[in-house]
């Protein structure tokens, strides 16, 4: 009489947890009861200790979180000091990681310190060497500046003359003709482009004027020929299986524009990214930074070897994007917005915090943690000082009357 | 040279749903909460714009998380 159960059946008993276990439980359960073979009653024995077990394992109401997530995220960052500035090479590239990039990723500034592009190709050219490395010069920004061996000022002339650099030129793949058309972009009205010789670009200005000369030098200089604005290198790598076979190509970038990238011809818009978060943030909204963030604190945690709970990173993402910008936890975001004047002023610049609330007549309702430990108020809106006694103690009268007479 | 991109099939953007009013009281009061309780998103969030999300609404946001499989959660769209 001892039949496995079915898997219609054990699918229905599974489910009708719907709303108590996660999807990730459920489907184990359910996985690794057909695994056993076991019969209905002891599938249904088995998942009610399950339920039994995670609801044990639930975070109890008033439970510090953020404390404890703080905590777990500090205590690691404390063994990263020792190996601060850690640069991992990926070939030519820098990669900030470490306390630094973890500062950088909670301060969420505006461009990280070594910003980076992952981009994929499309299916039909990823696994083409050469189309990659055709995107990759394709967006890797050109200046003038990087294709001239010298510049020089002629004074007499009102000229601008560039000796441009072949060698440098064929590499980035940028012709005379590029050069050209770029150069005629900033002439100005009375200007005039000339090439002399094979390697030499004479701007000539037209006006007899020293200063609007030294202007259209450093303009030229800066003149973008192709590429991308922002991505001041690029390389291509192949991305390999665990047994060392080349899946696909993919190009790192320095420098990051993902709006500029993502509507490129030729590479997958969907799983190209960038380290820089606000831009995730302005390009893809919202719930991409908050997954950006935990990717990119994941990435610096996993470098050290650090293993620190799923959990507590995504605690910290979502106090990072609940109010549906990205803040950065600190003096200027999660910190400063408190409501609470106190626990504001508990955290920095006290004395500039407490003296414009007081000019601001704020008032302070004492109902954070912070508030009541300065004022010393017991208990502590915390765990079980979160909850409040609904229960009316007032004494019958007769046992009060009692007391009264003794 | 460029084109137009859908963020919502992006790597980072996980699945968006607007709800309809029924559906959305309904999900607020099972969990207890008034709307502006509810984690926020901005109605120019790129997401908001391509499903054409008015203040006011509340999106459902399926997550793929390594510790639920894959956890619901909820933003209310205000103006911005």
């Amino acid at each position: 009489m001892a039949r496995p159960v079915s898997e219609k059946v054990l699918w229905s008993l599974v489910e009708q947890y719907y709303d108590v276990l996660p999807e990730r439980l459920r489907r184990e359960l359910y996985e690794k009861i057909l695994e056993a073979g076991l019969t209905k009653s002891e599938a249904v024995e088995v998942i009610e200790e399950a339920v039994r077990r995670y609801k044990a394992s639930l975070v109890a109401p008033g439970e510090a979180v953020g404390m404890v997530a703080a905590q777990s995220l500090g205590e690691p960052a404390t063994q990263m000091t020792l190996r601060t500035f850690h640069f991992a090479g990926v070939r030519e590239l820098n990669v900030t990681l470490g306390l630094p990039r973890m500062i950088e990723i909670v301060d969420v500034r505006r461009e990280p310190s070594t910003p980076i592009m992952e981009i994929y190709l499309e299916p039909e050219l990823a696994k083409d060497e050469k189309a990659a490395l055709r995107i990759a010069s394709e967006i890797e920004l050109t200046t003038v500046e990087n294709v001239t061996r010298s510049v020089m000022l002629d004074y007499y002339e009102y000229a601008v003359v560039l000796e441009l650099d072949p060698d440098v030129m064929e590499n980035r793949g940028v012709t005379l003709d590029d050069v050209v058309k770029a150069l005629n972009r900033v002439k100005g009205r009375r200007g005039r482009v000339e090439v002399q010789g094979e390697n030499t670009v004479v701007v000539y200005l037209g006006v007899e004027d020293i200063p609007k000369l030294r202007r259209l030098h450093d303009r030229i200089l800066q003149l973008r020929i192709k590429g991308i604005k922002g991505i001041r290198h690029a390389i291509v790598k192949p991305v390999r299986d665990d047994e060392g076979n080349i899946v696909e190509y993919m190009i790192m970038t320095e420098g990051s524009n993902l709006q500029a990238v993502l509507s490129l011809e030729g590479i997958d818009p969907e799983r190209t990214t960038t380290n820089n978060i606000l831009e995730v943030y302005e390009v893809l909204g919202i719930e991409a930074a908050r997954a950006a963030i935990i990717e990119e604190i994941k990435k610096v945690l996993d470098e050290h070897g650090l293993d620190v709970d799923y959990r507590h990173i995504m605690m910290v993402a979502d106090t990072m994007t609940y109010t549906g910008k990205v803040r950065q936890v600190g003096r200027h975001g999660v910190a400063g917005e408190k409501s609470s004047v106190l626990a504001r002023a508990s955290f920095e610049v006290t004395v500039k915090n407490l003296v414009e609330a007081a000019m601001r007549g704020e008032e302070d309702p004492l109902r954070g943690v912070i508030e009541n430990i300065i004022v010393g108020n017991k208990p502590v809106p915390i765990g079980t000082g979160a909850v409040k006694l609904k229960m009316r103690y007032e004494f019958p009268v007769a046992v009060a009357n009692k007391g009264g007479e003794e | 040279m460029t084109r137009k991109i859908n963020v919502l099939k992006h790597r980072l953007v996980p699945r968006h749903v607007v709800l309809s009013r029924e559906d959305a009281k309904r999900v607020l009061s099972r969990m207890g909460v008034k709307k502006t309780e509810l984690p926020w998103m901005f109605s120019t969030d790129p997401v908001a714009e391509a499903l054409g999300a008015q203040p006011g609404d509340v999106v459902m946001i399926i997550r793929e998380s390594p510790t639920a499989g894959r956890s619901v959660s909820y933003r209310l769209v205000i103006s911005g």
